[in-house]
């Protein structure tokens, strides 16, 4: 497996682990609160559609001419990498609240218990919700899947890596038989923000034409300078905060 | 027509984000390292440059709104 093959298969891995854990609290909330066949018929019916999208546009994307793949990808990859590392960066700095899995469990539940009883038969609303939940969360992994794995022509590889994470965060979930609350998301979504980003700025740059220094190699210097350059804004923005601490009877910072 | 609406609004908050500001510098840069590249100049750090400083003014705007 080459470097960038295992960043390939690393960033999917930690985007659909991040995204698995999220949507696996929304589950397990409806599931326990109302319906557990509703709910895993609404899993079975997004994982169905998400397949068919990945299968329908997968050879689409391949068949692009490589410069046009490139500058089109990269440029998405890096938009999309941007947006993760500006949340995980304002998260870890205190300007934005960190996902909370169990307050996130508690907050599904008592919408799931204030909709009423279920049904006998499929349960509309636990359907739908998990359905939804899968879905919108799995449908940027499927991004993440394509773009990457387009651009190596391992689309194949991405889909295990994604498999693989699904699996292990289902099983964690079937373990404790609780949202998993002790997985560090912010970090994972960190993570996943500088390899998009590193990698899009790559494949951005030579699909518009230009040529990195090292070829491929370049990629060893690009990830730790955005590493870096994410950590130091985090560092840069803690000190302002801590400089505008609010004052007793100031109002206190906002992280929504 | 509110359907396609709340489709097109659903891919924009998908792709473009928090804010459009970043995809139209990406948009920028790379058309930019198109232009400097189709001269025979290297080209390869106008994109690492403009996504840096992009992501920077991005996070500092948002950390002044929530202030």
């Amino acid at each position: 497996m080459s470097g960038s093959e295992f960043g390939l298969a690393l960033s999917v891995f930690l985007a659909c682990m991040v995204e698995a854990v999220e949507a696996l609290t929304i589950v397990l909330a409806v599931g326990s609160t109302r319906s557990w066949r509703s709910a895993l018929t609404g899993v079975g019916v997004a994982v169905l559609v998400l397949g068919a999208v990945t299968a329908a546009l997968g050879p689409a994307l391949t068949a692009l001419p490589i410069g046009v793949l490139r500058v089109v990808v990269g440029g998405l990859l890096l938009i999309f990498g941007l947006q993760w590392l500006r949340k995980a960066i304002l998260r870890a700095s205190g300007y934005k609240a960190l996902h909370d899995e169990e307050a996130a469990f508690l907050e599904e539940s008592a919408a799931a218990r204030a909709a009423g009883q279920a049904g006998a038969g499929l349960d509309g609303y636990s359907f739908t919700i998990s359905f939804k939940g899968v879905l919108l969360e799995g449908l940027e992994v499927v991004f993440i899947v394509l773009t990457f794995g387009a651009n190596q022509h391992r689309v194949g590889l991405a889909a295990i890596a994604a498999a693989v994470a699904v699996i292990l965060v289902v099983a964690a979930g079937l373990a404790v038989h609780a949202p998993l609350a002790r997985v560090p998301e912010n970090a994972m979504k960190f993570g996943v923000g500088v390899m998009l980003t590193s990698f899009g700025m790559f494949w951005g740059a030579e699909g518009a034409g230009a040529h990195w220094p090292g070829s491929d190699a370049a990629l060893l210097v690009l990830v730790p300078v955005t590493l870096l350059s994410g950590l130091s804004m985090v560092g840069v923005l803690r000190r302002a905060a801590s400089a505008t601490e609010p004052q007793p009877g100031e109002e206190p910072m906002v992280a929504a | 027509m509110k359907r396609l609406e709340s489709a097109g609004r659903a891919v924009w908050d998908f792709v473009v984000g928090d804010d459009w500001q970043v995809a139209a510098g990406v948009i920028l840069a790379l058309g930019i390292t198109a232009l400097v590249a189709g001269a025979a100049v290297a080209a390869w750090w106008i994109l690492p440059l403009g996504a840096l400083l992009m992501l920077g003014l991005s996070v500092w705007r948002a950390a002044r709104t929530r202030r």
